[in-house]
């Protein structure tokens, strides 16, 4: 295969080319504490072997490239250069290993996710020697956590602000997704949140197109969440979408929102990418306002489950750029998602300290040090029937957007939203009270149902689809 | 199909504010929970045109370390005696979290 220099060691400088397994393949090597660790899944071309592969992709995701260069000597690479030193099997029939690589922390810049993503998901993926590869897990160092801002509130502030504790939030985006004028849009929202949702939101393909711009949804949107607000006596919010073609475009919606009142915005993190979304989480942070995070696109890098990014990845680049809501699949709605692997990557996004849990394809302790938690939002063609699984997995700290499950209700949207509220509460009533939500699921919305036409409407309406496909990515770790 | 309107948009007051009125035998249980997740009992009240402030009035002080469910309940009924126009609610303090572990309506300003 292709070889590259290595570090430059005794003997003076000799043009030409190295095995990479000669400098970047190291099974001795411990790991720092202050290391980046990654782990990617590795195919490579028939005939190399696993230990060059592994040491192509430490070289090409950090110091080396396909030839000794004279410069190398100018610099100790043995101070700069990713180590490979340890290999896995992947438990199917792929053909494929896990590699890990050791980075020192030097090769990055500062409370750079950016700079991150640049070097290892960057060359190396397109590298003709490798027939695909899969960035799995990170461990970014505490030392390096400390660099990054984080969620611009976190779980705990938000809460407060909101006055909201003791059960998950509830959300719903507003549909039509494209194509409602500026006050039809915000008669959708004030119905919502005057029938019991805490949030409603803009569907991430609504920016500013000719049949809405941004400005007309914000006024009409905010006087629907101002006047919900005060008949409820309740805390409210929308989700406007900052996600803008330009980063001045940006800005200018964000501060429109907050002359406006809006206690939430919201930014796509993905499409919009990641030196905006820090930029915006920035900005967050100083003005007092919660940001909620889209991720459209994430399915494109993360759901082949041999080549790409994978979500638990995306999901703490995240938390480092910073965001307060993040989409995290529902596990039990229409979109894709494994019970276990959501499991994991809910921990990356809440926990304080989450350990390596190989079954849940994490590969490494990740200590996030005092960086507050982002709540994962999940949506996706959930209704009233998944609540009692969606309390199980999710708990309270969990953002539970209901779309067509609140405006698809025959009543329309008030009574929609008031049908998921009582739901929501019903179930987390009886989980307090030591109650198998999950399993027990029927009887207790049922016997809810009796205080609430609203909610059994809602259940004779959906009675019980369900979404029940094998997932395409599963754990083989 | 009949659709039923949904009317004026009624008041609330947060956690369990969209079920019936709790009973004491379902306060006992939630009062139970709180106590097992290690939080700390505190009870708030207010008059309901002030409930969207942050600040209710405490009463008392909280109860750290109490482990009794009685003692708890017979605190809320104090309360809402002395305080009949009010809305009562119970908070368990989280002192890990720095926050709330839970917080809901236990007497409805109104309600029987």
């Amino acid at each position: 295969m292709a070889q590259s220099n290595g570090s430059n060691g005794s003997g003076g400088y000799q043009a030409g080319v190295k095995k990479y397994a000669d400098n970047y393949w190291t099974p001795d090597y411990v790991p720092l504490d202050t290391d980046l660790l990654a782990v990617f899944k590795v195919l490579p071309q028939q005939g190399v072997p696993h230990e060059e592969a592994a040491a192509a992709v430490a070289a090409e995701s950090s110091t080396g490239t396909w030839t000794t260069v004279w410069t190398d000597y100018l610099t100790d690479l043995d101070f700069y250069k990713g180590r490979a030193y340890r290999i896995d099997p992947v438990k199917d029939d792929s053909g494929a290993f896990f590699a890990f690589v050791a980075y020192p922390m030097d090769l990055f810049e500062e409370g750079s996710v950016v700079n991150v993503l640049t070097s290892l998901v960057g060359n190396v993926f397109g590298f003709k020697a490798i027939r695909s590869l899969r960035l799995e897990d990170i461990r970014f160092p505490v030392a390096y956590v400390k660099t990054c801002g984080g969620p611009p509130n976190g779980i705990q502030v938000e809460r407060d602000r909101l006055g909201k504790y003791g059960r998950a939030l509830l959300g719903c985006t507003i549909k039509p997704k494209l194509g409602l004028s500026a006050k039809n849009y915000g008669r959708a929202v004030y119905e919502c949140l005057r029938g019991g949702l805490d949030f409603t939101k803009d569907d991430e393909n609504i920016n500013s197109q000719p049949f809405m711009r941004w400005n007309h949804r914000y006024e009409f949107v905010m006087e629907a969440v101002h006047k919900a607000t005060a008949e409820t006596g309740e805390r409210k919010g929308h989700y406007l979408n900052v996600t803008a073609p330009t980063p001045e475009d940006m800005y200018e919606r964000a501060e429109f929102a907050k002359s406006l009142g809006a206690p939430i915005i919201m930014h796509d993190y993905l499409t919009g990418g990641f030196c905006a979304n820090t930029g915006l989480a920035n900005w967050c942070r100083r003005n007092g306002m919660l940001l909620h995070i889209h991720r459209a696109m994430h399915a494109v890098i993360d759901r082949n489950p041999m080549h790409g990014i994978h979500f638990r990845v995306l999901a703490k680049c995240l938390r480092l750029s910073g965001g307060d809501h993040l989409h995290s699949g529902t596990v039990v709605g229409k979109l894709e998602g494994d019970r276990e692997a959501t499991m994991g990557w809910i921990d990356l996004m809440r926990e304080s300290f989450v350990p390596e849990n190989r079954r849940r394809g994490i590969f490494f302790d990740q200590d996030w040090s005092s960086m507050p938690g982002v709540f994962p939002v999940a949506s996706g063609g959930i209704h009233v029937w998944h609540m009692p699984a969606l309390v199980a997995i999710f708990g309270d700290d969990a953002c539970l957007q209901f779309g067509g499950g609140t405006l698809g209700h025959p009543w329309g949207n008030a009574p929609g939203a008031h049908a998921n509220r009582v739901a929501l509460e019903a179930c987390v009533e009886a989980r307090n009270q030591g109650r198998a939500v999950e399993r027990e699921g029927r009887e207790i919305l049922t016997e809810a149902a009796r205080h609430s036409p609203e909610l059994a409407v809602a259940m004779d309406t959906w009675k019980e689809i369900k979404f029940e496909f094998e997932t395409v990515d599963k754990i083989t770790a | 199909m009949h659709i039923e309107p949904y009317g004026p948009t009624p008041r609330h007051v947060e956690t369990f504010s969209y079920l019936p009125q709790m009973t004491p035998e379902r306060l006992r249980h939630q009062i139970a929970y709180l106590i097992q997740s290690g939080w700390a009992p505190a009870i708030e009240h207010t008059e309901p045109e002030k409930s969207l402030s942050n600040f209710w009035y405490l009463w008392e002080l909280p109860y750290f370390g109490e482990r009794s469910v009685d003692r708890v309940l017979a605190e809320l009924d104090s309360c809402h005696r002395a305080n009949p126009g009010h809305h009562v609610r119970l908070l368990g303090y989280d002192n890990y979290m720095q926050s709330q572990g839970t917080a809901f309506i236990v007497h409805r300003a109104g309600a029987r």
